[in-house]
């Protein structure tokens, strides 16, 4: 084997041992090791959903539409302000980042008291994310308060921009754009029949329905019509409320709600994950087992992973939510 | 394994060489870092509700969270102050990643297609 040439290695060469490879310990180089394998499967779940997206035979959802609850001023002010919650999740969560760092900070410096309370505050911050997260979820699940309609087979809906009777329908049934409750008035009627296939829309609180993707979102069904559109022979429409794996009221491909139950749940439980090992490292420093051993490197090591945690977050916000 | 060798060796991986900042100055360079990665989330936001849908806006999203995502990982996980071979062996891997993106996005969007499927009744089916 190798005894020839056992002279010919230096005396001080890495392969004798006892050298740190990169200059970093064993467990930080197994946690970032760890992070690049998780970075991997995060990755996958995203370009799927890109795939998916970009390649979906029905319109997908628009995010803008779909989260739009906040506490308190959905439930008691009627107020849905578009992404504002997911907002505040963004913040929260690169929040607790820093008060990782800072902690990490501290106890490069033995300062064992600052370490716990930068700590606590990052563990405070990871609970409120998973909390959102399941308000998210609960609104998701529950849907809208009348649920939506799947505009399966829609294939000759009149546009009238005109006339703000839309009684009097001609065809099938009358698509109208309206901001609010005012109809736009143009001068001259021109009357367009477009296919509303693929497309969703939520039943408002008069019956009406109001069309959320596609390149008709924002534009009314009024409530006469939603009648005229279920009866017609040629159409096929579904009532849907809420969503599940197989079926969701935000998009007629069950992809979307599949991939923002998959995507967010594994993101969240390893926040949740997170969560439970700071706590047990927090425990550990309380103890004072970081200060008999010399150093802090075990709060670095988990700050790896609530700053990975964090980092996947900021890619699930920009794919999921914004584009 | 070598646990014990741990303590002697103090953990500090980055000590050595490298002129990276300790004490109050690390703290305002982490606070930094903190106000940098929130006024782009801000722009981000802005962006999301002033610009129309379109290729700019997404490129303006991905670059923006690209820049977030170097912060993260050069500042908060420290890579940036760790050797560079490290910095290499954690980045370099990457790549695979970038090839996943364009296969599944070149190669991958046929799955709706009617062309490929006959008819679209057919292809709504598949899902």
């Amino acid at each position: 084997m190798a005894h020839g040439t056992s002279t010919a290695t230096k005396p001080n060469s890495a392969w004798r041992g006892g050298v740190e490879p990169y200059k970093a310990s064993y467990g930080k180089l197994m946690m970032w090791f760890f992070l690049v394998s998780d970075a991997f499967t995060f990755s996958t779940l995203l370009v799927v959903y890109g795939t998916l997206r970009f390649s979906s035979p029905t319109e997908w959802a628009n995010p803008e539409n779909v989260f739009t609850h906040v506490p308190i001023l959905t439930e008691f002010f009627n107020m849905h302000p578009p992404l504002a919650f997911v907002g505040l999740m963004t913040f929260i969560l690169i929040g607790s980042s820093v008060t990782m760092v800072l902690g990490v900070e501290a106890g490069h410096r033995m300062d064992k008291k600052t370490v716990e309370k930068y700590f606590i505050l990052t563990i405070i911050g990871g609970i409120m994310f998973v909390s959102c997260q399941a308000y998210e979820w609960y609104n998701f699940i529950v849907g809208t308060p009348h649920g939506s309609i799947h505009l399966v087979e829609a294939p000759n809906v009149q546009i009238e921009r005109h006339s703000a009777d839309t009684a009097n329908a001609k065809g099938p049934v009358i698509l109208v754009e309206s901001h609010g409750h005012t109809v736009k008035m143009v001068v001259d009627s021109v009357q367009d029949s477009v296919n509303l296939k693929g497309l969703v829309g939520t039943y408002q609180e008069d019956h009406s329905v109001r069309i959320m993707n596609g390149k008709h979102e924002g534009w009314y069904i009024t409530k006469e019509n939603v009648t005229a559109l279920k009866t017609h022979p040629e159409n096929v429409v579904k009532d849907v409320k809420g969503a599940t794996l197989t079926i969701n009221e935000y998009s007629q491909n069950p992809s979307f709600a599949n991939l923002f139950f998959f995507i967010t749940g594994f993101h969240g439980s390893h926040v949740a994950s997170g969560v439970l090992l700071n706590y047990i490292i927090f425990m550990q420093v309380k103890r004072g087992v970081m200060h008999r051993r010399g150093h802090y490197e075990m709060v670095e090591k988990v700050g790896l992973y609530w700053h990975f945690v964090d980092l996947v977050w900021v890619f699930v916000f920009t794919f999921f939510y914004l584009i | 394994m070598s646990t014990q060798e741990h303590g002697a060796h103090g953990g500090h991986g980055h000590d050595d060489g490298h002129a990276h900042l300790t004490g109050p100055a690390q703290r305002r360079r982490i606070w930094m870092v903190f106000w940098i990665m929130f006024a782009i989330t801000a722009v981000e936001f802005v962006i999301a509700f002033v610009m129309l849908r379109g290729m700019t806006r997404n490129v303006l999203f991905i670059g923006m969270t690209l820049v977030k995502a170097f912060y993260i990982v050069a500042e908060f996980m420290h890579l940036k102050h760790e050797t560079r071979n490290l910095i290499l062996t954690i980045l370099v891997p990457l790549v695979f990643v970038i090839w996943l993106i364009i296969a599944l996005l070149v190669e991958g969007t046929w799955y709706g297609d009617p062309w490929f499927f006959g008819s679209v009744a057919a292809a709504s089916e598949e899902l």
